[in-house]
C-alpha cells in the first residue's frame, strides 16, 4: 500500500467499508456471469472484475447527494455507490421491478436515491452530463459533487475534451475519473492513445490531474480525497487517471487474444481483493472471522436479489407507449 | 389586450425574459448568449445576462456537445435549461447528447428521469449560407422518439411556443427560420403559452387544404392571392408542431376539402411530409378527390448561387401550380 501523504489518514471503519464495497463488488459480478452461463439470464456483460477499489474508494467518500454518471462498464460503480441489487437484478433481468422497469436494462441502469443518474453505453457521454449535473449543484448552492466515469478509450473521445475544458471554465465540481484499464475495447492503450499518462491532458484544460494505482486503496483515497475536497470547496474539476486491469474480455464471452497471458495471469495475481483484505487484517484494522462473516452477508444479499430478480416478472408491452414523454401516448 | 409589434427573434427575447421571471429554474446557455459577448449573435438572448445574472446565462465555449451536456444534467437536476445551438447544422455535432440522451433518458430510466430542455437553433434557406448553415432538419429530430419539433411562423406563435416548450416536460426542439424571423407582426403582451401539438388554420377554405409550417408558411400565403384569383378555396394549415403532429385537424380538413398539399422547406426525399401523406392516405383513402402532393426542396444540398438557391426554395408560384394541377 501507498504511504500517505499529507492527506488525512482514512479511518479503520472507512477501510473496512472500502473493503466492503469491494467485495460487494466481486460477489455480484460473479454472480451475474455465472447466471449468465447458466443460461438463466441473457443480457451483454462488460465485467469489471479488477477495478473494484476505484469506485469502492471514491463512493466511501461520497454521500446519496453526490451524484455518478456511469458507462456500460459501470456496475461496479453502482454497486459501490451503494445501490440496493434487487432492483439492480430486475433491471439486468429486463423484468418489471427493474430500476428502469426492464426498459433500460444493464447498460442504462439509473437509480436517483442513490445518485446514480445516467449510464450510458456511448463512449465518453458520461462526462458532457456530469458537468450539468455539478453546474446545477453550483447553482443550488450546495456542496454536491458530481462523478463521471469513463474508460480511457473514452479520453479520445471529443466529449471528453469539450467536457474537461467546460468545466475548468465554469469551474465545475465535477471529477472526471478514468479507470484506465489498459484496453479500449481490443485496443491496447498505446495504439490509441496519444500520451503516456491520461492525466497529462488535465494541463491542457487548466486543472490537477493524477496518476493513481487505482488497485491502491489508499492511493485512491488519497487521490480521491483530494479532488472531492476540491470539487466541495469550489475550487474546480479534477482528472484522476486510475491505473487498474480488468481480467475478463471486453464483453463476456469474447476472446481476450488482445491481452498476452502473461500480463493477465500477473494481474490476477495482484488482485487487489485478497491483497486488501489481507492488509486489513494484518494492519489490525478486521478479523478474518469479521470479514467472513461480512462476505457471508453480502454472498446472501445477492442471493436474494438473484432470485428475486429472475422471478420478477416482465414489464407489459403497454410500457411501449409509457415514458416516451411525460404524457402517455395514446393506444 | 395590449398588442406590440415585433418581429420573431424579439419574441423569442420577450419569451425567455418573461420565463426567466416568472421561474427561477429557467437557465439559458450557448455560445456568444451573455451581453458580454453581444446578447447572441442574433440578439435573441440580449438582455438576459444583465438583468438575470451570468449563472442563469451562460456563455459557452464553442462546444456544442458540452452545451447539450450540460443542459441535460441540470435538468436531472430540476433545472429547466433553454440551450442555443446557434445554427441547425451544428445540431449535427451534438446528436449525440439529444438523439442518445435528451430523447431517451426518460424511457430507459423508466420514468424517473425528465429531461425539460428546450434547443433553440436557426436555420432556413434565403440567406445564402449554403450547405452547412441552412438546412431544415426537422425529419431528423421528428424520427427520434421522445423529442418534440416546434417549428413555427409567426411571432405570436414563436413567444407562445417557446413559453410552451420551456415549461414542457421533456425535450424540444425550437426551430427558428431565416424565411420567419425578420417579418414583424402582433404579439400580446400577455401572450399565453400555446399548447404543443395543436395546429393553427391560417385560412379556412372548402377545395384543397394545404399543410405546412416554418417559412415555408409564409411562402404557401403569398400563394394565396393568385390561387383565390383562380377560384380557388384554400384552406392554410400552419402545423406548427411537426412533432407530435396534430393529425385530428389535418385530417378533418382534408375530409372536408378532399385534396392535400403538404409543403415544406426540408429536402422532399424521406421528409416529413411523406409522413403526412401517408396518414392522409391510409385514413381518407375513400374521401380523397385527388392524389396527395408533397412539395419540398431537392435532393441536394442547400446551394449558395442565388439562382440555385431561389430553385431549392419551394416557391409560392410551384405552390399555386402544384394546387392548380390538383384541382385538374
Amino acid at each position: 500500500m501507498a504511504e500517505l501523504s499529507n492527506a488525512p489518514a482514512p479511518s479503520a471503519e472507512t477501510l473496512v467499508d472500502i473493503y466492503r464495497r469491494m467485495i460487494r463488488i466481486e460477489r455480484n459480478d460473479d454472480a451475474i456471469r455465472k447466471t449468465i452461463r447458466l443460461g438463466r439470464l441473457v443480457m451483454p456483460y462488460y465485467s469489471a472484475r479488477g477495478q473494484e477499489v476505484i469506485p469502492s474508494t471514491i463512493s466511501a467518500l461520497l454521500n446519496n447527494e453526490d451524484t455518478i454518471c456511469t458507462i456500460y462498464r459501470g456496475i461496479h460503480d453502482m454497486v459501490a455507490k451503494d445501490m440496493p441489487l434487487r432492483p439492480l437484478w430486475a433491471e439486468i433481468a429486463g423484468r418489471v421491478d427493474g430500476t428502469c422497469k426492464g426498459k433500460g436494462g444493464p447498460m442504462h441502469l439509473t437509480h436517483p436515491e442513490t445518485g446514480v443518474m445516467v449510464t450510458t453505453g456511448i463512449v465518453g457521454s458520461s462526462m458532457p452530463i456530469a458537468n450539468g449535473l455539478a453546474w446545477a449543484a453550483k447553482l443550488d448552492g450546495s456542496k454536491r459533487v458530481s462523478v463521471a466515469y469513463f474508460g480511457d478509450g473514452a479520453s479520445n473521445i471529443g466529449a471528453f475534451h469539450e467536457s474537461l475544458n467546460l468545466a475548468s471554465v465554469w469551474k465545475l465540481p465535477v471529477i472526471f475519473v478514468c479507470q484506465n484499464n489498459g484496453f479500449a475495447e481490443h485496443t491496447r492503450y498505446e495504439n490509441g492513445t496519444s500520451v503516456d499518462f491520461i492525466a497529462k491532458r488535465a494541463i491542457g484544460y487548466g486543472m490537477p490531474g493524477h496518476t493513481v494505482d487505482g488497485n491502491d486503496p489508499l492511493a485512491m483515497y488519497a487521490a480521491a480525497h483530494e479532488a472531492i475536497t476540491r470539487a466541495r470547496e469550489g475550487e474546480g474539476p479534477t482528472l484522476l487517471e486510475c491505473k487498474t486491469f480488468r481480467f475478463h474480455g471486453h464483453v463476456l464471452g469474447d476472446d481476450d487474444k488482445y491481452m498476452t497471458k502473461e500480463e493477465k495471469a500477473a494481474a490476477i495475481e495482484k488482485d487487489p481483493l485478497p491483497a486488501f483484505k489481507a492488509w486489513l487484517i494484518a494492519q489490525g484494522h478486521a478479523t478474518e472471522d469479521s470479514l467472513s462473516a461480512m462476505q457471508a452477508q453480502i454472498e446472501a444479499e445477492v442471493e436474494d436479489a438473484l432470485e428475486f430478480g429472475l422471478a420478477s416478472p416482465p414489464p407489459s408491452v403497454d410500457e411501449l407507449r409509457r415514458d416516451v414523454f411525460a404524457e402517455e401516448l395514446p393506444a | 389586450m395590449t398588442v406590440t409589434k415585433m418581429n420573431a427573434l424579439q419574441a423569442v427575447n420577450a419569451a425567455l425574459m418573461q420565463a426567466m421571471a416568472e421561474d427561477p429554474k429557467v437557465i439559458v446557455l450557448g455560445e456568444d448568449i451573455a451581453d458580454r459577448e453581444g446578447g447572441g449573435v442574433t440578439g435573441a438572448t440580449r438582455g438576459l445576462s444583465t438583468k438575470y445574472g451570468d449563472d442563469r446565462v451562460k456563455s459557452t465555449p464553442i462546444s456544442e456537445q458540452a452545451i447539450i451536456g450540460a443542459a441535460i444534467g441540470a435538468a436531472l437536476s430540476g433545472y429547466k435549461p433553454v440551450a442555443e445551438i446557434m445554427l441547425m447544422n451544428f445540431t449535427a455535432v451534438c446528436m449525440d447528447m439529444i438523439f442518445n440522451h435528451a430523447a431517451k433518458l426518460r424511457f430507459m430510466s423508466g420514468g424517473q428521469s425528465t429531461v425539460p430542455i428546450t434547443i433553440r437553433t436557426l436555420t432556413g434557406a434565403g440567406w445564402q449560407t449554403a450547405g452547412q448553415h441552412a438546412d431544415h432538419l426537422e425529419g431528423w429530430f421528428a424520427h427520434t422518439a421522445g423529442i418534440k419539433v416546434v417549428a413555427p411562423s409567426s411571432p405570436a406563435d414563436y413567444k407562445g411556443l417557446l413559453l410552451s416548450c420551456i415549461q414542457d416536460p421533456d425535450p424540444c426542439i425550437f426551430i427558428e427560420s431565416a424565411g420567419t424571423v425578420f417579418i414583424p407582426g402582433d404579439v400580446p403582451d400577455d401572450q399565453p403559452p400555446i399548447p404543443l401539438g395543436k395546429a393553427r388554420i391560417v385560412q379556412e377554405g372548402t377545395d384543397v387544404t394545404i399543410i405546412s409550417w416554418s417559412s415555408q408558411i409564409i411562402r404557401c400565403q403569398q400563394a394565396l392571392p393568385a390561387l383565390a384569383e383562380a377560384g380557388i378555396s384554400v384552406e392554410l394549415v400552419d402545423l406548427r408542431t411537426v412533432s407530435p403532429w396534430d393529425k385530428e385537424t389535418v385530417l378533418a380538413s382534408v375530409a372536408k376539402t378532399g385534396r392535400a398539399v403538404i409543403a415544406h422547406e426540408a429536402v422532399r426525399h424521406f421528409g416529413p411530409g411523406g409522413e403526412i401523406a401517408s396518414t392522409i392516405s391510409e385514413e381518407l383513402f375513400g374521401q380523397l378527390k385527388a392524389p396527395v402532393r408533397r412539395l419540398g426542396a431537392p435532393y441536394s444540398p442547400v446551394p449558395f448561387a442565388k439562382v440555385l438557391e431561389d430553385a431549392y426554395i419551394v416557391s409560392p408560384e410551384r405552390v399555386v401550380e402544384t394546387v392548380k394541377a390538383l384541382m385538374g
